[in-house]
């Protein structure tokens, strides 16, 4: 079983949900990457997604562009960014690790090349944004061949004759995209998330996280309460970006502690 | 032999917008059933006699088709070799091909029942384009625009907001064409129920890439009447310049099957080739994926994009449309370059030779037949199509020369 299924099996066993939090690899700088994925970890983290910087991330907000613009101008690249999971690795072998990023640096280190350098750093699942499943047939046998999980994206806007498609090559979890727009906006409507739910339960039978504008305790755990897991992204790159680097771990680690103890109150 | 026989009854891209391994739907999952709706509407609307002729009367007397071919015949004595010449897009509405894209794409969105068009823009010109439809039809319109090209490009700013169109500069990245296309795209994926997106040029996720073409095949199908009865037979080759390949693309596709026609894209040399400082993917980059399709980049070791360089706005870009890639890797097209210097030469020439000031991108273009023409005979035709008028570029040029105007 792949790390990512283990994690929530035993979540479920444990009647939790899970907590994911997203950071930029290389953001603000590598080094410091492992330490604040170790924090978070500690702090309550289930599942760590991990963002591959790229010049041109469309799907992006202004928070999560400048974290990649950082990590950037440290010249951090997807082989940085598997050396960074396998720093990591050396004393955490448990928590999953999902690569979140675009297209075009998988496809510079070519799909065979990429398959195995992220299986030898540990990498667990792989969510590259503007890959959808009809585009990324090769790459993910490559991935599975590795034992990787592909996560997919589902939208407010996927018609539910897709979600089959979209049931059909994913595995690990799927990520529903909580709101129309870039990541970080304000305009997350529950009632819709709500209403979508169900829907992509009747297709898709993975576990079913949730991300885009969750920015407190109090919102992850009215999602959690719907879904299956949460994902904290702009909000968490905020206080990375806020924060002093001898404080950077530490605020981090408050921000999901919080949301941990919002998700788990009785 | 593949290649042969898709060349032999050309019917590219497939249903899902593929040239050979180019094109494609790489988006983020929000827009995937926007861009379905897109295809699905557009489909309809190719073959539908009341759009088609509704499409004709705007490019009749709104944008003034069909435009003229020209016969360069000072430039061509003063080469002494080939013939040179030109098809005058530059005297289109707004003065350059652009618009026969945004008539067709702000049709289309009336159609859809949008109200809103949102529109990326690197020289302007597309977003005057898309700002003057947009006028025209009662639409509201955004363009983004890099902050360093709304620097750079001041005239055509104050253009767009005349025409009641938003400019919006864009300050993320490069702050250039390839970032405002991005922010474009976070646009079109928070608004995607009520807006339409009116790209430039013939890249982007299918249908863009075969739309734009289709909107700007005009220019050749003209080019196939006219040429034999103005000129007595059709061009031995085509010439034009490529940024995303939209003027280029328009002129060859109504040619691709007519093998005697050599069809030649000329890209932004820049500061030139070995420099590195330049726009040219297709003669110096490699395949890979970035703003929804397949195609040749520019891009660094690690797949990060590359800033390019050009004099041209217009051809500043660093990738290319997916057709192109094919055509190049299927040998029926060739792909060549010219630089800054060359182009402001061109750009001199034609403007003391013919009294005709071209675009700094189409100079590229009428650069490259200055450089064969000597090589050739009299009786050879080149067609070079001359995409825009340079009034645009008068601060470039002057600057160039050291004048401030
Ligand atoms: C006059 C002119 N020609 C050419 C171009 C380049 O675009 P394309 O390669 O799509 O024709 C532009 C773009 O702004 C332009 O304004």
């Amino acid at each position: 079983m792949s790390r990512i299924s283990a994690t929530f099996q035993k979540l479920r066993s444990d009647n939790k949900k899970a907590l994911i939090p997203f950071v930029t690899a290389g953001d603000p700088n590598g080094q410091l990457t492992s330490m604040i994925m170790h924090g978070l970890v500690e702090a309550g983290a289930d599942i760590i997604e991990l963002g591959v910087p790229f010049s041109d991330p469309m799907a992006d907000g202004p928070t999560i562009q400048r974290s990649s613009e950082r990590a950037l101008e440290q010249g951090v690249g997807l082989r940085d960014v598997l050396q960074i999971v396998s720093r990591f690795r050396q004393t955490d072998q448990t928590t999953p690790i999902v690569l979140m990023g675009y297209a075009n640096p998988i496809e510079a280190m070519g799909y065979s090349e990429f398959a195995h350098q992220a299986q030898v750093a540990g990498v667990d699942g792989v969510l590259v944004v503007d890959y959808p499943p009809e585009e990324s047939r090769e790459l993910t046998s490559r991935l599975k061949a590795s034992g990787l999980d592909s996560i997919f994206l589902l939208a407010p806007t996927t018609l539910e004759a897709r979600m089959d498609e979209v049931a059909r090559t994913a595995s690990g979890y799927v990520y529903y995209v909580s709101l129309k727009g870039v990541t970080g906006a304000k305009n997350l409507d529950l009632s819709e998330v709500a209403e979508k739910i169900p829907q992509i339960r009747a297709h898709v039978d993975l576990p079913i996280g949730v991300g885009f504008g969750i920015r407190d305790g109090k919102t992850a755990r009215a999602v959690a309460e719907l879904s299956d897991a949460v994902v904290i992204g702009s909000r968490l790159v905020e206080e990375i970006e806020q924060a002093a680097p001898q404080d950077v771990v530490a605020r981090a680690s408050a921000l999901i502690r919080e949301i941990r103890q919002a998700l788990d109150r009785a | 032999m593949q290649m042969y026989e898709a060349l032999q009854a050309y019917n590219l891209p497939d249903e899902r917008g593929h040239f050979g391994v180019y094109g494609g739907v790489f988006v983020a999952e929000t827009l995937v059933h926007a861009l379905e709706e897109l295809r699905q509407s557009y489909e309809q609307l190719r073959q539908d006699n009341d759009f088609l002729s509704e499409l004709d009367y705007e490019l009749k007397h709104y944008v003034g088709r069909p435009s003229p071919v020209y016969y360069a015949k000072r430039l061509s004595e003063k080469l002494g070799g080939a013939q040179i010449w030109l098809k005058r897009e530059d005297l289109n509405h707004t003065g350059a091909h652009k618009v026969n894209n945004t008539v067709g794409q702000a049709l289309l969105a009336r159609h859809m029942g949008k109200k809103r068009v949102i529109a990326e823009t690197g020289a302007g010109q597309h977003g005057v384009a898309s700002a003057t439809v947009a006028a025209r039809y009662g639409m509201e319109c955004v363009v983004y625009m890099g902050s360093e090209d709304v620097k750079r490009q001041a005239s055509n700013v104050y253009r767009m907001k005349l025409l009641g169109a938003t400019v919006v500069p864009v300050e993320s990245g490069s702050k250039t064409l390839k970032d405002a296309l991005n922010e474009a795209m976070r646009d079109w994926v928070t608004n995607v129920e009520d807006t339409f997106y009116i790209i430039g040029t013939v890249a982007g996720p299918h249908p863009y890439p075969m739309m734009v073409r289709d909107f700007n095949s005009v220019v050749g199908r003209e080019l196939r009447v006219q040429m034999p009865h103005e000129v007595g037979q059709q061009p031995d080759a085509i010439i034009a310049c490529v940024g995303g390949g939209s003027n280029a693309m328009g002129a060859f596709y109504p040619y691709i099957e007519d093998k005697s026609v050599r069809l030649i894209g000329v890209e932004a040399a820049g500061y030139g080739i070995s420099s590195g400082k330049h726009a040219a993917p297709l003669c110096s980059g490699r395949p890979g994926v970035l703003h929804g399709n397949r195609t040749y980049l520019m891009q660094d070791e690690n797949g990060q994009i590359a800033e390019t360089h050009s004099i041209s706005a217009g051809l500043d870009y660093p990738g290319v449309g997916p057709e192109h890639a094919w055509l190049k890797d299927s040998g029926r097209a060739e792909y060549v370059a010219a630089d800054d210097k060359q182009a402001l030469e061109a750009f001199h020439t034609l403007t003391r030779t013919e009294g005709i000031m071209p675009a700094l991108e189409s100079a590229h273009a009428v650069a490259y037949a200055m450089k064969l023409a000597p090589q050739m005979s009299k009786d050879v035709v080149l067609l070079v199509n001359l995409s825009g008028r340079g009034d645009k570029d008068m601060d470039t040029v002057a600057r160039a020369s050291g004048i401030k105007l």
